[in-house]
């Protein structure tokens, strides 16, 4: 299936190279080079790419490409699942998927790939499984191992391996059990010019970070599981039980995972926490324009809405911003032409505000559509669909845990058409 | 030191001189670099040294150093006769590194690569594993030709392997071996074939993948595992997932019929399934309906739709695709909120996502209507997303949502993304010719646009108004008039180009503009595009057909220009033209009919989706997204006509006797179904038949011993759901898999009687049961299970053995190998339907029938043993204080002699009466019956009372629903019984026995296995 995986960094050079098959010349790589400067801007590049002999299919992560080279026909998102998947286990490993922590961490990488992919067939991508296969660096342990001469490598099948459950590990001891849970919920909005909402829904996410010796059994239940309309499970989740119970009961992976995701009805009405008054105005034959925004909380619930930041991108003709602010502070690049306002938090007493004139190039027709607003906000201790969770029970192992969640609600792709 | 700091000395060139050399040289062939030379084979000697050292930390450096040179796609070859030494050595760490060198570069340097070889051999004989594994990775990774038969022997012995984990790799190492001499192709065959039998869940993907490679085309060897690899499905990992959905789509392609269409081929070829009684009814039922789903069918897409719950984007996007190819198409409409929520994952799957929906969204609209918002263009979208964003919107508007989408589209038309307001454009344009009623508000809206300060916008609306307008006989004399107008300062060629051709089309109509634009395009011809040359010429040649008197001479100079134009193409048409409408004494016939030629009624372009013709390709592929057919790539083949024997799929007699339970009989019995363990609700659903259980049962048949059969299969009955099997690898090898699948049953069942008591138990028998690796143990085992456990089997297995303990005579068949029972699927499934020739009402009917001419063979005894393990019907937890409890008295029932006779306990744990207890609501499967208990007036605080109840369960294991009800509250609880409940001791003579086994050839091959259990 997977022919050879190249990581490409953003300057175009290729810093490493795996073949789990016969080794296929850097020279492919041109057709994605070609590609990429015909798409001038990174996320345009095709995912999938033809050529005479082989086929492409790249993802772009943290500013790398991960190519792979493909010879035979093969579901495409298979590969870019799978290339994710080997992204992700970077991030997990060295805290960060760069170019400069895999250069660094060369052979682990080679060691990961080389188990992860066996003739071009996914054999581990387990994080559990791969971390009792191949240790992650720590300062630590490569001191401990110059020393004892022993290594980073496992000598014995992890056992998740061979059990029906590969994705916990075994052998699991912690002195502080803990169970911890983030309900994340992200608003995706549309909002026109009016202020009236085109679209909007909440698409949400639990995250565990399960810190529990041997082998828990956890079963999590909510107050309202009916909120929740579409679902997807991490594999450890018994479907069968979720179908009949609305109960999500599970042997948990051992760290950190994302248990579900979910999406709230699109029939319930989305609560819109902020709104936006805007005026931006580009004025006919001159090099000026005015901008005027003011953000306000609405349906919060009582709750502080605090991060805000707005991302404007600006129409191309624009050479200069000179605002004030009531609050925050904010920058304009002039180059990307990225204008960013960090608001932090909303006081209602005092709305926060930025307004002030746009330089236009001169001679350059007025664009003709004001730029969009983008909005990032959160609102701690609130999930906006109202899900709550009702219990979490252990079975299966003796002690206590503690227990915790932790409800957060930001903004998805939330947008505002001005 | 430790290799982050080598590698990356290497990486930033700040390490040593050394080092530095071998950088600059390693790249180049060691002979041309003169002036390096020296350095580059002190460095190779230096690494050399180092691998040849005694220490292991510095052989270790050295191989970190080497990998990093392989990383980079630096050239390490020279090294090969140095590394390939250290492929024996004890560490692991540089053995695992040693292998990765070998594969990288054994290919090249085949000869050194053989002294490998034995190393391997040794290696795959190991006590480890994981090391048996990675060698035979190693060694088939080694793409040496002359080792081929060496590979082809470690493939077979290790696809015998017990462990499923190197019989996974031996399933990858097939492709490897095929792909480096295709020869061996029939072999290889033949170890997929075994592979294929496999029962482990490991193996089950990568296997399937191999067979997809090397012969994709022998579906044959797909039916007897067909309905194994559908009840497998959900635990194969989710790569493995993708793979065999994939597979099993095109395998449903071309084994059974279509159900987008009526028809009832299949009737007859479906009886054989029903043979008991009880099926009968559920024929008839059938009957009803036009058009039946093969069973085989209707598993395959059942048991696939779980996993559009996946996290997975390739999985949901498989069963999506299965979904629309071969399930009926009233139920693909499930796929969409699955697919619609990977539009919330990275660019990439959106992409491949939306471009399958574009293609599904052009053939049922219905599907994405519902979602039409969640595709919805945000700014921040890249540019081809937003394209197929536009695309799937364009096929989904109709009348009722066009105004909406029209409005959302003025927005797009704004965009500061001019190639997609471009699209937009288009995308109006065919808006405006699907939905007859807007097609004006369109053309209006579209002219608006030709007003706009961009040009790319204004050309596209051009192109699209032509097309409109000429979709339209009606006449739109201002809007040509206005595009007239704006030849003058649009520039794009395919715009003016447009522009023209409308006009020479309707110059009749703007008789005084027309010869203008000639003459204004007669003055910049020279300096026009291609393109709009040649509509200068066509214009040229209209307006002279209709007006020659203005244009003569205005044409003929333009047809001059074109005669000596620098394109071929232009001379070409000139002449043509020429030739055409010009009277002069050679031209023939055809110039009487030039003006017929020219002035035509021209059909009007369909205005179509570009993915309009994907749709032959199998979604969800690289050449569905590529839109070519990719190398490899498998048809989809027709639906057959008559759908071929769905017996082959049979895998062993028992099947015969199954019962195939419709769908919404199924699901309706999974949702009444609380309380079981979520083994035996799998088993359920995923087809209340023998089937999925007597496939897994064999599993552990392979692997257990001899002895403990009847046992382990039931345990593994549970194998098909149990991601319960946690400790089972932990706590023991695969040796230990039969135990394991015990723990993981008692801990199924723990969990979901929420209750911590048998929690407890479940915990007892979980260590009892660990310990018990050997095959003595078996018995004793199942033993202790009955009593802390009770679970329905492992009774059945006791009450069997009493029977034979108390009877003594009957028969031990001989014929009845071990081996076969590897394939065979014993009874102790619970669902096997019609149970062996015991329970009450077959018993009836064989009276009835009057089988036996000896006057009475089977006459009823008493139980010898009747457990006293009690199985929760309702937890004090859940019943707000009231607990009940149920067990089987093994008594025959005074209600009815078909009904089952159950005990049930009450206890009241609350502080307060509990008054009126009831039976209330009941659902009970169609044939099932039930007598209840009288309502209980009231219950005193602790106190308990016991109370009979009879269900005839139809012989099957069907769950009876039912509501107990209070004063105040209603609890559901099921019931569903264990099949050794079903059954009724008898005794029975051995001539009689092997009387009624002569009889009832069906029930005959049934009791084989059965009888094997006695064997123990």
């Amino acid at each position: 299936m997977i022919h050879s995986l190249f990581l490409i960094n953003c300057s175009g050079d290729i810093f490493l190279e795996k073949h789990w098959k016969s080794v296929v010349s850097q020279s492919v790589c041109d057709y994605f080079f070609e590609a990429q400067e015909k798409a001038a801007d990174v996320e345009n590049v095709p995912p999938v790419i033809s050529t005479p002999h082989h086929y492409l299919i790249s993802i772009y992560r943290d500013k790398l490409f991960f190519v792979s080279v493909i010879q035979t026909e093969v579901p495409p998102l298979f590969v870019i699942e799978f290339l994710h998947r080997v992204a992700d286990t970077f991030q997990d490993y060295f805290g960060e998927c760069s170019e400069a922590a895999i250069k660094d961490n060369v052979v682990i990488v080679y060691e990961l790939l080389e188990e992860m992919l066996d003739n071009g067939f996914p054999l581990a991508t387990e994080s559990n499984i791969l971390k009792e296969l191949i240790k992650p660096p720590t300062i630590l342990r490569s001191v401990v191992n110059s020393i004892t001469g022993s290594s980073n490598v496992g000598d014995t099948l992890p056992t998740g391996q061979l059990s029906n459950i590969p994705w916990r590990r075994a052998g699991v001891k912690y002195t502080n059990n803990e169970a911890y849970f983030d309900v994340v919920e992200e608003i995706d909005a549309i909002i026109d010019k009016s202020g009236s909402t085109v679209f909007a829904e909440i698409q949400g996410v639990i995250d565990a970070c399960i810190k529990l010796s041997g082998m828990p059994d956890l079963s999590l239940s909510f107050m309202n599981p009916r909120l929740l309309d579409d679902v997807s499970f991490h594999p450890c989740i018994r479907f069968k039980r979720w179908e009949s119970e609305r109960i999500l009961s599970f042997i948990p992976p051992d760290g950190n995972f994302r248990l579900i995701s979910y999406r709230v009805s699109s029939q319930n009405l989305v609560a819109i926490p902020v709104y936006v008054k805007h005026s931006i105005s580009f004025k006919e034959n001159s090099s000026c324009g005015r901008f005027d925004i003011t953000i306000g909380p609405k349906q919060n619930m009582g709750k502080t809405i605090e991060g805000i930041t707005v991302t404007v991108h600006m129409p191309k003709v624009v050479l200069n911003m000179n605002l004030t602010t009531t609050q925050g502070s904010y920058t304009f690049d002039p180059v990307t032409k990225v204008l960013t306002w960090d608001v932090g938090k909303i006081t209602p007493q005092k709305l926060p505000s930025l307004k002030g004139l746009v330089n236009l190039q001169s001679g350059a027709p007025k664009p003709e559509e004001n730029p969009s607003l983008n909005i990032q906000f959160k609102i701690q201790q609130l999930a906006i669909s109202g899900l709550k969770v009702n219990r979490l029970d252990m079975y299966g192992e003796k002690y206590k845990p503690f227990k915790g969640v932790k409800y957060v609600t930001k903004a998805g792709k939330f947008q505002v058409r001005t | 030191m430790s290799s982050n700091s080598f590698s990356y000395n290497e990486q930033s060139g700040g390490g040593e001189a050394t080092e530095l050399g071998q950088e600059a040289t390693s790249t180049i062939s060691p002979s041309g670099a003169f002036g390096l030379f020296s350095s580059d084979l002190k460095k190779n000697e230096d690494l050399k040294q180092m691998l040849e050292s005694n220490k292991d930390s510095a052989k270790l450096d050295a191989m970190k150093r080497i990998v990093g040179m392989i990383a980079k796609g630096k050239n390490a070859s020279e090294l090969f006769p140095a590394v390939v030494k250290n492929v024996a050595s004890k560490n692991i760490e540089i053995k695992k590194l040693v292998y990765v060198y070998l594969v990288r570069y054994a290919e090249e340097q085949q000869d050194l690569a053989l002294l490998s070889i034995s190393t391997f051999q040794r290696a795959l004989k190991d006590p480890n594993q994981l090391i048996r594994a990675s060698a035979l990775r190693v060694l088939s990774s080694i793409r040496v030709p002359i080792i081929v038969p060496i590979m082809m022997l470690a493939i077979k012995e290790a696809s015998a392997d017990l462990s499923p984990y190197v019989r996974k790799n031996a399933a990858h190492a097939i492709q490897k071996l095929y792909s480096l001499d295709p020869e061996q192709k029939e072999m290889l065959i033949e170890v997929i074939e075994k592979l294929l039998k496999d029962k482990s869940t490991l193996v089950a993907g990568s296997v399937v993948m191999a067979f997809e490679e090397v012969c994709p085309d022998r579906i044959d060897l797909i039916h007897k595992n067909y309905r194994k690899l559908c009840n497998l499905l959900v635990d194969v990992e989710e790569w493995g997932q993708v793979v065999i959905i994939h597979m099993l789509t095109r395998y449903a392609r071309t084994q059974f019929v279509s159900p987008w269409k009526e028809g009832d081929e299949l009737e007859d070829n479906e009886k054989n399934f029903y043979e008991s009684d009880d099926d009968q009814k559920e024929k008839t039922d059938k009957r009803k309906k036009p058009y039946t789903m093969d069973p085989d069918h209707r598993l395959l897409i059942r048991n696939t739709k779980p996993l559009l719950q996946s996290r997975n984007a390739a999985v949901v996007m498989a069963v999506a695709q299965l979904y629309w190819h071969i399930s009926p198409k009233s139920e693909a409409g499930i796929i969409s909120k699955s697919l619609v929520r990977l539009l919330r994952s990275n660019r990439e799957v959106q992409y491949i996502v939306l471009q399958n929906i574009a293609t599904m969204s052009i053939q049922r609209k219905g599907m994405f209507e519902p979602y039409l918002k969640s595709f919805y263009v945000r700014s921040t979208d890249p540019t081809m997303i937003k394209t197929l964003k536009l695309e799937i919107l364009t096929n989904l508007a109709n009348e009722a949502n066009i105004s909406t989408l029209l409005r959302e589209f003025q927005t797009y038309v704004k965009s500061q993304d001019k190639q997609f307001a471009a699209a937009t454009i288009q995308t109006i344009g065919r808006c405006a010719t699907n939905i007859v009623e807007v097609t004006d508000t369109c053309l209006n809206g579209l002219v608006c646009l030709l007003s706009n300060r961009d040009e790319i916008v204004v050309a596209e609306s051009v192109v699209v108004i032509k097309k409109l307008l000429q979709m339209q006989p009606v006449q739109h004399g201002e809007i040509i008039k206005h595009m007239a107008k704006l030849l003058d300062s649009i520039t794009v060629p395919v715009a003016r180009a447009s522009i023209l051709w409308l006009i020479g089309e309707n110059c009749e109509r703007v008789p005084k503009i027309a010869p203008d634009v000639l003459r204004k395009m007669a003055k910049s011809f020279t300096s026009e595009d291609d393109l709009v040359k040649l509509q200068i010429l066509n214009l040229g040649a209209k307006l002279y057909l209709t007006n020659s008197k203005q244009t003569k001479l205005l044409t003929q100079y333009i047809l001059n220009l074109g005669k000596y134009d620098q394109n071929y193409d232009i001379r070409d048409r000139t002449r043509f033209i020429r030739q055409l409408i010009v009277p002069n004494e050679k031209s023939g016939a055809l110039s009487k009919y030039a003006k017929k030629i020219f002035l035509a009624q021209k059909p009007a372009p369909l205005l179509e989706s570009p993915f309009k013709d994907r749709d032959h390709f199998q979604l969800g592929t690289l050449s569905h997204t590529l839109n070519i057919k990719a190398t490899g790539y498998l048809e989809l083949s027709n639906w057959p006509e008559v759908a071929p024997d769905p017996s082959v799929r049979n895998v062993e007699v028992i099947e015969l006797a199954k019962e195939w339970t419709p769908a919404g009989k199924a699901k309706q019995e999974n949702s009444a179904k609380k309380f079981y363990s979520e083994s035996e609700e799998e088993e359920d659903s995923s087809d209340s038949s023998s089937d999925s259980e007597s496939e897994s049962g064999s599993e552990s048949g392979e692997q257990g011993e001899s002895g403990e059969e009847g046992d382990s299969n039931e345990d593994s009955s549970e194998d098909s759901s149990s991601e319960q099997d946690s400790e089972s690898g932990r706590e023991s090898g695969l040796e230990n898999k039969r135990t394991a699948k015990r723990n993981s049953k008692a801990k199924g069942k723990s969990d979901s009687e929420d209750g911590e008591k048998e929690n407890e138990k479940s915990k007892t028998s979980d260590s009892s049961n660990a310990e018990s690796s050997s095959i003595e143990d078996s018995s004793s085992d199942s033993e202790s299970e009955s009593e802390s456990e009770s679970e329905s089997e492992s009774r059945k297995v006791t009450q069997e053995k009493e029977k034979k303990t108390k009877q003594g005579r009957i028969p031990l068949t001989k014929d009845v190998s071990l081996l076969d029972l590897d394939d065979f699927n014993p009874v102790s499934t619970p669902v096997a339907l019609p149970t062996p020739a015991l329970s009450p009402s077959l018993m009836a009917d064989l009276e009835g029938l009057n089988l036996s001419t000896s006057s009475s063979v089977i006459s009823v005894s008493t139980p010898v043993f009747v457990p006293t393990k009690t199985h929760v019907l309702l937890h004090r937890m859940s019943g707000k204080g009231l607990a009940a409890h149920y067990f089987f008295p093994r008594q025959p029932c005074i209600f009815g002699d078909k009904m089952v006779s159950i005990q049930i306990t009450l206890n009241n744990t609350t502080d307060q009466k509990i008054e009126n207890i009831h039976i209330g609501e009941k659902k009970l499967p169609i044939g099932l019956k039930m007598h209840v208990f009288n309502p209980i007036d009231s219950l005193e605080p602790e106190g308990s009372i016991t109370v009979s109840m009879g269900i005839d369960f139809c012989d099957s294991t069907q769950t009876a629903s039912f509501q107990l009800c209070t004063k105040d509250d209603c609890f559901s609880v099921n019931i569903q019984p264990p099949v050794g409940e079903l059954l009724l001791p008898v005794a029975m003579s051995e001539k009689d026995f092997k009387k009624e086994q002569a009889c009832l050839s069906a029930l005959h091959l049934l009791s084989k296995p059965r009888n094997a259990n006695r064997n123990e």
